[in-house]
């Protein structure tokens, strides 16, 4: 069935990926319009690291600066998991402020908004894992891994902040309030903890260490701790064994599960 | 199917139905609806009577049960999946809520939206400008969103809809929550829009909004259509005009005082 009249009154649609631009563009003026907001958020996972640091690295590795190089890698991490807050907050504060339906009732392409966030998270996420690492880098952290080893563990952490990051659309969408953005933040630090962001798994009870080995947190934590320091590390499981294969398969395994669902969700928003 | 396309500019909703999981009722239980080109037409209800359930439906933003439903032209299921950005730049929205960025300022909306559906950055810069300038708000173009007044988002948002140069606006209670100033503001800005050949089709619970400027009215109760006509036609059910003698009311004091009027 066609119109019976072709009239349109409006500019035809642009690119995706032009359309994705803008949108990313959008969150780089959210980063002006709010740098205390943004400064913090930058600097949370660095506080996070000189508390650990601080408080627990002598009693877990017997000097603060001996934990420091033990940790940064996993700190990485844990900015990678704690990203998806991020995400969450932006999806449900546009769908709370009808931003969303503005977009979806726009002549532009389908995915561009959820590409757009994809761009936009993914160079956060890029300043993030910089600022960690510079601060890791001040308090004595060095990677002694080759350039290449060194170049994956960053691609690595950022594959899983890219399939964190549909789990996010996801949350947010499904949720889309604001208080979901609480209720996922609750989330991120039993998942954090029971990793091998922070401890080495071979120090916890047996059955505690597979647990924590499982989780897909540490598999990108300890291939990036793996990688950054050039040497293969053993843990409890098979998992730990082969920590690169794993930190490629489980965010594929979350991205192939949660695009879907995420597009899936933003089509049925009603 | 056989369907009855709407001429450009105009709306027709035929039968539509539409129910929600885990609601008893529906929230439209047969709704036919016509609006001519160029015209206001006013829908009419209570809340829950079905009137955002309509402006959803007619937007894209939400499906219906059954029924046909044409915007300028265009078959908003039907087209929709084939031509999603030809539908929607043809129909603009204006939700209950201002859906507006506000960490931005007004004019980064509007330039925002403007880069989005395809203009250069100077078209954009160009047209934010005269989106400003249409909602009176050229001077604030430069603050955040978030420290505007309602009636400064709303209107915001109201031009914000206009920026494809849609054919037909669609609005879900312009006025609500804002004061008679503010309000009176808003129905210049829709005339204004409808002078330039815009066919508009609002919700609202105010009565007086209705007839200040709407060229027919569709009354909803309870997901069905109770009463259609014009304001007079309307009027005319209730029986023969009559000369009426009252007091002032207060809207008419707070207006009186606003419009620089003596109190005393």
């Amino acid at each position: 069935m066609s119109a019976t009249t072709i009239e349109h009154h409006g500019p035809a649609t642009g690119s995706i990926l032009r359309e994705a631009v803008i949108l990313t563009g959008r969150a780089m003026r959210h980063w002006r319009a709010r740098p205390v907001t943004f400064s913090i958020q930058l600097l949370f996972p660095v506080l996070v690291m000189l508390l650990m640091g601080g408080l627990l690295g002598g009693a877990i590795a017997g000097t603060t600066g001996d934990y420091i190089v033990f940790v940064v890698p996993g700190i990485l991490a844990f900015t990678v998991l704690s990203g998806i807050e991020t995400t969450i907050t932006a999806v449900t504060g546009d769908a709370a402020k009808t931003v969303t339906d503005r977009f979806r009732t726009l002549p532009i392409s389908r995915g561009s908004v959820l590409l757009g966030r994809v761009f936009a998270d993914m160079l956060t996420a890029a300043v993030e894992l910089a600022v960690v690492t510079a601060a890791g880098l001040l308090l004595g952290w060095r990677p002694e891994g080759g350039v290449a080893d060194v170049v994956l563990a960053y691609v690595l952490l950022l594959w899983l902040r890219f399939g964190l990051l549909w789990v996010g659309v996801w949350i947010g969408l499904k949720a889309g309030t604001p208080e979901a953005a609480t209720t996922a933040q609750l989330a991120i630090w039993p998942v954090a903890f029971l990793s091998t962001v922070f401890v080495d798994p071979r120090t916890m009870p047996a059955w505690l260490g597979v647990v924590a080995e499982w989780n897909p947190l540490s598999a990108t934590a300890s291939a990036a701790r793996e990688l950054f320091s050039g040497t293969d590390l053993t843990g409890v499981t098979f998992v730990a064994d082969h920590s690169v294969l794993f930190a490629i398969g489980w965010p594929l395994a979350l991205t192939a599960a949660f695009i879907p669902l995420a597009i899936r969700a933003y089509r049925r928003l009603s | 199917m056989d369907v009855e396309m709407s001429p450009p500019g105009s709306i027709r909703v035929e039968a539509v139905r539409k129910t929600f999981p885990k609601r008893d009722k529906p929230a439209l239980t047969r709704v036919d609806l016509r609006v001519d080109s160029g015209r206001v037409c006013a829908l009419l209800g209570a809340n829950g009577a079905g009137k955002t359930t309509l402006v959803r439906i007619l937007t894209t933003l939400t499906g219906k049960d059954s029924g046909t439903v044409s915007v300028n032209g265009w078959d908003v299921d039907w087209d929709v999946d084939r031509d999603p950005a030809r539908v929607r730049a043809s129909i603009g929205v204006v939700g209950q809520y201002a859906a507006l960025d506000e960490v931005l300022s007004a004019r980064e909306n509007l330039e925002l939206f403007a880069r989005l559906i395809g203009l250069s950055r100077t078209a954009a810069r160009s047209r934010a400008a005269t989106l400003l300038e249409q909602a009176g708000l050229s001077e604030h173009g430069g603050q955040k969103v978030s420290g505007f007044s309602g009636g400064m988002r709303r209107r915001l948002d109201l031009v914000t809809s206009m920026i494809t140069r849609p054919a037909v606006l669609l609005i879900d209670e312009p006025t609500t929550g804002l004061d008679p100033i503010a309000r009176r503001t808003i129905w210049n800005t829709v005339r204004s829009l409808v002078d330039e050949g815009t066919t508009v089709l609002l919700t609202t619970q105010y009565l007086e909004e209705a007839d200040e400027l709407a060229d027919d009215v569709v009354i909803l109760r309870e997901g069905s259509v109770v009463a259609t006509g014009t304001p007079s036609d309307l009027k005319a059910l209730v029986g023969e005009p009559r000369m009426e003698l009252r007091d002032p009311s207060l809207e008419d004091v707070y207006l009186h005082l606003h419009q620089g009027g003596d109190a005393a």
